[in-house]
């Protein structure tokens, strides 16, 4: 049975190297994009937290960046 | 209606949606492999080979969708002078990108065992090649052009000149003499390919949709926190 999912008829190899390839890459795609996406993020809490009381005040009144400050704390993608 | 895609408008939206569109991801792609790999029937020709449909064929098409998406923006951008549809153009750019090289591997790998090749300069392969050069023209202006403006005028040119190659990707097996075959599933007329293999198709191209999806929010994401990190900086 097992033998029979893995060799399929000879093809097996043509399959499971088609689907690995899929696979690899879909992970890899996703790894690269979320380490970039968590850069920026620790690049934007670095730099909000080095501003003075007054820039934080106009920082701020922009909603954006509240939400991506809450993103921050409470992200796990 | 522009104004409903303002990034301060949507990125409520866009911050939150991965992890669920993650979860919805991986469930349809566990239905969908075990479809795939082991509950449909093997091809009375092909045999097992048949399966690399299931991950070549949705390549194809979301790749085809993607470029197709990203060229209607950018003229749509270039018209309305809309910078944020430059903004979706670029993170669509990546999972298409990788769906095109999906679909040349993968079609490469199938091609062995069914025409006893790997490779043949045959019009959809060829087409799909200039395809996966377009993409990575676009990708490359995006980092070679520092300057925002002219990076996005670029950008958008490549984009609608290599519009003009869908159409040729799409009816390449008509017009020529190829080795692949015309359309097996259409969506004006009966489609030919029977439900038993139709489903797992169905399946997976939505797994695939559902990941360019989630790598497009994560990409758009990363993009809005990079302008407001240079916000930041004027402060």
């Amino acid at each position: 049975m097992i033998n029979e999912i893995v060799s399929m008829n000879g093809y097996g190899l043509y399959v499971w190297s088609a689907f690995s390839f899929t696979l690899i890459s879909f992970g890899s795609l996703f790894l690269i994009t979320k380490l970039q996406l968590l850069k920026e993020k620790r690049k934007f809490a670095y730099k909000f937290g080095s501003l003075n009381t007054e820039e934080v005040r106009v920082a701020e009144s922009q909603k954006i960046n509240k939400e991506i400050l809450a993103g921050i704390l409470s992200s796990k993608i | 209606m522009l104004k409903f895609f303002e990034p301060n408008k949507i990125f409520a939206i866009t911050s939150r949606a991965p992890k669920y569109v993650l979860f919805l991801f991986i469930i349809v792609l566990s239905i969908g492999l075990t479809e795939a790999l082991f509950l449909s029937p093997e091809d009375y020709k092909q045999s097992h080979s048949v399966r690399i449909m299931y991950v070549h064929v949705p390549s194809a098409w979301i790749s085809l969708g993607i470029f197709s998406l990203i060229a209607f923006l950018s003229l749509v951008s270039f018209i309305f002078k809309n910078k944020n549809f430059s903004l979706i153009s670029k993170s669509l750019a990546p999972s298409g990108f990788v769906f095109n090289i999906i679909a040349l591997v993968t079609g490469a790998i199938w091609g062995k065992p069914t025409w006893g090749t790997w490779w043949a300069w045959d019009a959809r392969i060829t087409s799909m090649l200039i395809l996966a050069l377009f993409y990575s023209m676009y990708l490359l202006s995006w980092k070679i052009f520092r300057k925002e403006e002219q990076a996005i005028k670029i950008a958008s040119i490549i984009a609608i000149l290599g519009a003009i190659n869908i159409p040729i990707i799409k009816f390449s097996v008509d017009w020529w003499s190829t080795l692949h075959q015309s359309s097996s599933v259409q969506i004006l007329s009966k489609t030919s390919i029977h439900t038993s293999m139709l489903i797992p198709l169905a399946i997976m191209t939505a797994a695939f949709t559902l990941f360019s999806i989630l790598i497009f929010l994560m990409k758009y994401n990363t993009e809005l926190i990079k302008i407001k990190n240079k916000g930041l900086d004027r402060l």
